[in-house]
């Protein structure tokens, strides 16, 4: 078998999916970041390798989310798209005529604007949180329901509670008014699912004209309830794509398909990755006030990348030569 | 008297060569970095604009280095940085940086209003060198438009990486450099030359996107997160709405150097939008975005800082620019929280976007 990998290091988790040539998803992996992005990156290479037959052959590597430029490093990418990119290109082939993407993550939340298949607008939260999986998360622990019941509990409502959304902190406080006054568990979790989609669309989703077909993606999309959630408030229906948590890992195994083309090569350093020593560093410049931190990755005592530094002082040291064509 | 004033960008460069010229003794303030904010947020009101946390952190910074009065530009619209010389005076006495205040403010009626200003630092100097000094300053404001003006072209262009930036720091150090009047004339050339000098390659495809805006976040490469840099590297020729010799020309000559884009041209444009003063920039924001979707631009970012008024006034006018003239946009809001991997995430997917749009557009166009 021959096919493109994907790569998707997001804040919570990190996604590996293997395309085969004809785009089709092989092999999906679903890790937790857990603050290592080198680490889990290679574990998850190593179960990859395992999982994949023998003599399959990855003809190029894409990386994407926060940690694309690392991640790209360590790969030897083909393509370090943003996530933006890569959720539309993904929402486009799984879902053909996608006009709206609906995009729910570990730490943010971003819509996607597309018309006759090209991205028209978008947006990202920017000075707010809420709504995202992390705020889910922690309101589940609390009350000691598990994530993944979150949203099937949250079905059983009979009138949901209305929650003030505008803040997670305020939130919180409101959700814990209306469970001493009595409320429902199932009512009060609905009313935050509401809330939260209220929120977003107030925050990312405010002025733009959303249409049909509408995709839901991200980790959030697992749970049940912000979908119903947000059916009921935008009124349209809402599709969530099979492989909904991985969505970034595959439009970026698209991209590389699409890289690799063009170059007539890849740059894939081999599955065998997973066993190099990598090791990060970082220093403070003393150039000027400043005082950039200056992160540093090499791989076998030889500096690979460098970045962080506002001047360039740095990072155009390493990447010298690449451009000259 | 040690005089110093804020930085913008490259504006000491012009604004030094004048004072000195007037014989002044000019203590310039250390280059706008981190340090330099911390200072100005810890001084200031939270909600003040970051220009005004700038232009502090630049005064208290140049006090340290001995400077003794401040020369600061005014403004008489409802943009509140025509208080801002004012405020910053006051904080600058809370936190015992006693110092001088010179507003100059964009004459209301006539450049001799402007002209007083300057005699207060001139003193007995004679009418005719005062003005030899303004026009030594503009000349060298043009000189550095005309410099950084090539860095956008050759930046998304160049072979070898850095390049620009490289010739560009050059280039700026000679203009600074220059003495008189007639040495600036063979810099100016000497300087081009070495923006020429930046091996490009010139097929290329490249996409334009015009920046525009506030004219402080336009202006300072550290409060914009050197978003024309940014830019560049991601295979993107820039203009912007605003140049330094241009805002010298429309707001202190009142337009007497013809042939240069004015003010008039970007507030005639915006009229089916906007036919009213809205302070600062905001008309002539909404009137370039008009022009530069009309002069073929594949996309518009419109920067400015939190809370500023005139900017979200013609903030909320842009997405009708953007449906009627087919030109996508987006809104950059600078502070002093910005991180920048959001601000690197939505700049590169603005640039996929443009891309793709451009692809597609060829193809149907064909």
């Amino acid at each position: 078998m021959k096919g493109y990998l994907g790569i998707d290091v997001g804040s919570v988790s990190t996604n590996l999916v293997f395309l085969n040539e004809g785009g089709i998803i092989k092999e999906a992996i679903y890790l937790r970041t857990q603050g290592q992005p080198i680490i889990t990156v290679q574990k998850g290479l190593k179960e990859l390798a395992g999982r994949l037959p023998s003599g399959t052959q990855v003809r190029g590597v894409g990386t994407t989310g926060s940690g694309r430029h690392l991640a790209g490093i360590i790969v030897g990418a083909d393509a370090v798209k943003n996530e933006i990119t890569a959720h539309a290109v993904a929402s486009l082939v799984l879902v053909p005529g996608v006009q709206t993407i609906l995009e729910i993550g570990g730490q943010d939340s971003k819509i996607i604007i597309l018309r006759n298949g090209i991205v028209t607008d978008f947006a990202m939260n920017t000075v707010c949180a809420a709504g995202t999986g992390s705020f889910l998360d922690q309101q589940a622990s609390r009350l000691n329901i598990p994530i993944e019941r979150f949203g099937e509990i949250a079905l059983e409502a009979e009138s949901p509670v209305r929650i003030a959304g505008r803040c997670a902190v305020f939130a919180e406080s409101d959700m814990i008014h209306k469970q001493q006054m009595g409320c429902s568990l199932p009512d009060i979790l609905a009313g935050l699912c509401e809330a939260l989609v209220r929120n977003y669309l107030n925050n990312v989703g405010k002025g733009k004209e959303l249409l049909s077909p509408v995709v839901f993606q991200g980790g959030v999309a697992a749970n049940v309830g912000m979908i119903k959630a947000f059916e009921k408030e935008l009124g349209l229906p809402v599709q969530v794509p099979a492989y909904f948590d991985v969505m970034g890992a595959v439009g970026v195994a698209l991209l590389a398909r699409e890289a690799v083309v063009k170059n007539g090569m890849s740059y894939f350093k081999g599955l065998s990755v997973a066993e190099s020593k990598f090791k990060t560093g970082s220093f403070e410049c003393s150039g000027c006030p400043n005082m950039c931190e200056v992160v540093e990755v090499a791989e076998d005592d030889m500096v690979l990348a460098r970045w962080g530094d506002r001047c360039g002082k740095w990072c155009n040291q390493v990447n010298k030569e690449e451009k000259v064509s | 008297m040690r005089l110093t004033f804020p930085h913008m960008g490259n504006m000491y460069i012009p604004l030094k060569a004048m004072l000195q010229y007037l014989g002044a003794d000019v203590v310039l303030p250390p280059p706008t970095t981190k340090k330099t904010l911390t200072l100005g947020v810890k001084h200031a009101s939270e909600f003040a604009c970051m220009p005004l946390k700038l232009n502090l952190g630049n005064f208290i910074e140049a006090h340290e280095r001995g400077a003794d009065t401040v020369v600061m530009a005014g403004g008489c619209g409802p943009c509140r940085f025509g208080y801002y010389a004012q405020i910053e005076h006051a904080i600058l006495r809370e936190i015992g940086c006693d110092m001088e205040l010179i507003v100059l403010e964009p004459p209301e009626k006539h450049i001799s209003e402007f002209i007083a200003k300057v005699r207060k630092i001139a003193g007995t100097r004679s009418w005719w060198q005062v003005i030899q000094a303004i026009r030594f300053g503009y000349q060298k404001a043009r000189a550095v438009d005309l410099v950084e003006i090539a860095s956008f072209k050759a930046r998304p262009r160049e072979l070898v990486p850095g390049a620009t930036d490289r010739a560009y720091d050059r280039a700026l150090a000679l203009i600074d450099g220059a003495a008189s009047p007639d040495e600036l004339k063979y810099i100016v050339e000497e300087a081009l030359q070495i923006m020429a000098g930046v091996a490009q390659e010139h097929s290329r495809p490249v996409l334009r996107i015009a920046l525009i805006g506030e004219i402080y976040t336009l202006l300072d490469p550290f409060s914009n997160h050197s978003l024309e840099r940014r830019l560049g590297l991601l295979g993107v020729e820039v203009d912007r709405s605003i140049y330094l010799s241009e805002w010298v020309n429309d707001h202190l000559f009142m337009g007497l150097i013809k042939g240069m884009r004015s003010k008039k041209e970007a507030c005639a444009a915006a009229a089916p939008y906007l036919r009213h003063f809205v302070g600062g920039h905001g008309q002539e924001t909404v009137g370039s975005a008009v022009n530069y979707a009309r002069a073929g631009y594949d996309g518009l970012i419109q920067v400015f800082p939190f809370t500023c008024m005139p900017e979200i006034v013609a903030k909320s006018i842009l997405p009708g620019v953007s449906d009627d003239l087919d030109i996508p946009v987006l809104m950059l809001i600078m502070d002093e929280q910005s991180g920048e991997a959001g601000l690197m995430t939505r700049l590169e997917a603005f640039v996929d976007l443009l891309a793709r749009r451009k692809e597609t557009g060829e193809v149907v166009n064909r």
